[in-house]
């Protein structure tokens, strides 16, 4: 709270790769508090491996990430937990623990970090349970999940230590209109509710126009970010071609011809 | 001019700065494919400013035709010519529209250094991962005297649930491994001692064997490939389907989530084990030496006790204890080491077993080396 001036996540001069390979370079952005923050671009430019340096499992090659204005990278080990313990995480996939029932899934953060007694910890796991709307299939193996129950619970768990800030990879990939909407209100209510900080990849545009107000357009020929600001700016105002078309859902081709054709007579 | 560069699918004619392409016949099949050399050979001559086309006697094509046009807008594009698209066949115009006018440039790598700098880095990563890789089985050894006290963040519940696994799902196995070795150590003995009359010291043969020899070694290779095996593909699993990420970016610790339970379980349950399996050796050799040979089993028992002393159990069971550690650290690191893939996976498993296997016949061989050095 002392902080509330300093961003929760800067990022600066950015580069991530896979070994000689560059993925994005020169990335620099700030997400404010608060905020539910889109990462955006076309399938392959690299906006999960962008997530994963954010979340601390990819070592950036150049730059730095620093959120409370503490440096991530930079940081020992011990500190880079500490840092990394205000982490929220749903994976693209939800990678539940295989092994652990939903609702076992969700406690096992808390009984990892904290000393609460077992009571305690079911009594909350079924509380963050309920609030992400999973009312049945508590004592399920993740395998035996539908695709938005396995999300549902990926939230619950990454809400059981109660994050400062949320990263979401593609909440809504693979689900039907109807639960992609009622995930996307969830992420609204949430961020509302707990006042977390939300910073989501995503490539569906209904979500990212109705509940993202900040975020940045990384572009998979240049490697780098080409575009920033709420998703409903970026379709109204973009000038870019490959953001607008992105946008707009046209293809960067049609864009690229009829603004030719507007030119040339 | 350039005619005798032509065939029957294209000629060209220039008109002032303007090269006319006729298109014409059928361009289908491998046969039609123009060698990207001769196209750009095409529009060499220097005055050329322009291309256009003349498909008008174009008949049917595939991609042949694509690959020659691509390839002349692409030589175009380098040379500042015009290139006509007008020409074509509609559908060829809109197929190129797809491809890229040249090749995209790639984005640009991070340094990598010469050769020998290449070679020299792979060497310095190579030395501090053995490094940090003993450092850290040294300090996960160190670790398993606090799980067990309860003072890591070791959950109780996946210690049992590893020494459940490890432990009494694994008796039927080693029953019968260390049974059938033991009848076949009697066997074996008993037809050489026979000649001699030494028909007695298959006891001997069978108690010192086992008990010091076998019934670790062969305890410990079966739980590497049931137990190590396992454990290595498990993690590996997790790591495909970005349960390991979920772990460490939550931060619980890996070690004591993951690693820990399995390995104080293995250290655990190798012992007991290898004493069960031993029993079960022995008898086996019982049997057999009761059935071919004209001993008695206070006689068979009597010669035993009297020659497989304390100290032989006691250095299979340090032996066993030694072994279990090593499977159960090795496995799990490798698992951890996997890569994302389900080949990964099998490999992970492979590469656990074998490794194994081998350090633990390396290491019993050590144990043999040290024991003889100690006249023991």
């Amino acid at each position: 709270m002392a902080h509330e001036s300093i961003p929760p996540l800067r990022v600066r001069a950015l580069s991530i790769g896979y070994g000689t390979q560059v993925v994005q370079h020169d990335l620099s952005f700030d997400v404010n508090a608060r905020s539910i923050f889109a990462i955006m671009g076309a399938s392959g430019c690299g906006k999960s491996t962008l997530l994963h340096s954010l979340m601390g499992l990819l070592r950036p090659s150049a730059g730095a990430v620093s959120f409370q204005g503490n440096d991530y990278w930079s940081a020992d080990i011990a500190k880079r937990a500490e840092i990394g313990r205000r982490f929220g995480v749903l994976f693209q996939t939800s990678a539940l623990w295989s092994a652990l029932t939903a609702s076992e899934n969700v406690a096992l953060p808390l009984q990892m970090f904290t000393k609460l007694d077992a009571k305690s910890i079911d009594a909350l796991v079924q509380m963050k349970l309920a609030l992400v709307g999973l009312d049945t299939g508590w004592t399920s193996l993740p395998a035996d999940l539908s695709g938005g129950m396995a999300k549902r619970v990926g939230i619950a768990r990454a809400l059981s230590l109660d994050p400062d800030i949320l990263f979401l990879d593609e909440p809504s990939a693979g689900l039907d209109p109807v639960s992609s909407k009622r995930l996307d209100d969830l992420i609204l209510e949430l961020r509302d509710g707990f006042g977390v900080t939300v910073v989501m990849v995503s490539h569906e545009l209904p979500s990212l126009l109705s509940i993202c107000d900040d975020g940045v357009f990384l572009d998979a020929s240049t490697h780098t970010m080409i575009a920033q600001g709420a998703p409903k700016q970026l379709q109204a105002n973009c000038t870019d071609t490959t953001v607008s078309a992105f946008m707009n859902r046209t293809s960067a081709k049609t864009v690229t011809e009829s603004s030719a054709t507007h030119a040339s007579p | 001019m350039s005619q005798s560069l032509a065939d029957q699918r294209w000629g060209l004619s220039l008109k002032g700065g303007t090269a006319l392409v006729t298109l014409q016949g059928d361009w289908i099949g491998a046969d039609a494919v123009v060698n990207p050399d001769q196209v750009a050979g095409l529009l060499a001559h220097g005055a050329v400013t322009s291309v256009a086309f003349d498909s008008s006697l174009l008949r049917r094509w595939d991609s042949s035709l694509l690959l020659f046009l691509s390839e002349l807008r692409r030589f175009s594009v380098h040379r500042n010519i015009v290139f006509e698209q007008s020409g074509f066949p509609p559908a060829a115009c809109k197929l190129l529209d797809l491809l890229p006018v040249d090749t995209v440039a790639a984005a640009p790598p991070f340094e990598t250094g010469n050769l020998i700098g290449r070679v020299g880095q792979w060497c310095l990563n190579r030395g501090s991962e053995l490094r940090s890789e003993t450092a850290l089985l040294g300090a996960l050894t160190l670790r398993i005297a606090p799980a067990v006290r309860g003072a890591t963040q070791m959950r109780r519940i996946d210690l049992l649930a590893a020494m459940q696994d490890a432990g009494i799902r694994a008796l039927p196995v080693v029953a019968l491994v260390n049974i059938l070795v033991g009848g076949i150590i009697a066997f074996m003995g008993a037809v050489q001692l026979r000649k001699f009359g030494a028909d007695l010291y298959v006891a001997d043969l069978v108690g010192i064997a086992i008990v010091r020899e076998m019934g670790p070694l062969m305890t410990a290779v079966v739980m590497c490939g049931r137990t190590g095996g396992a454990y290595a593909a498990e993690i590996a699993t997790m790591k495909g389907s970005e349960e390991i990420d979920a772990l460490r970016a939550i931060g619980i610790p890996l070690d004591d989530y993951l690693v820990l339970p399995r390995v104080t379980a293995l250290t655990a349950m190798m012992p007991l084990l290898y004493l069960y399996g031993s029993a079960v050796g022995i008898f086996g050799g019982f049997a057999v030496a009761l059935m071919i040979l004209p001993v008695s089993a206070s006689m068979f028992f009597d010669e035993m006790r009297a020659n497989v002393t304390a100290g032989e159990i006691l250095f299979g069971l340090a032996k066993s204890l030694a072994f279990g550690l090593f499977i159960a650290m090795v496995s799990c690191r490798i698992g951890l080491a996997a890569g994302r893939s389900s080949a990964d996976v099998g490999r992970a498993a492979t590469t656990a077993t074998v490794t194994g296997i081998v350090g633990v016949i390396v290491m019993d061989a050590v144990f043999a080396l040290c024991a003889h050095a100690m006249d023991f």
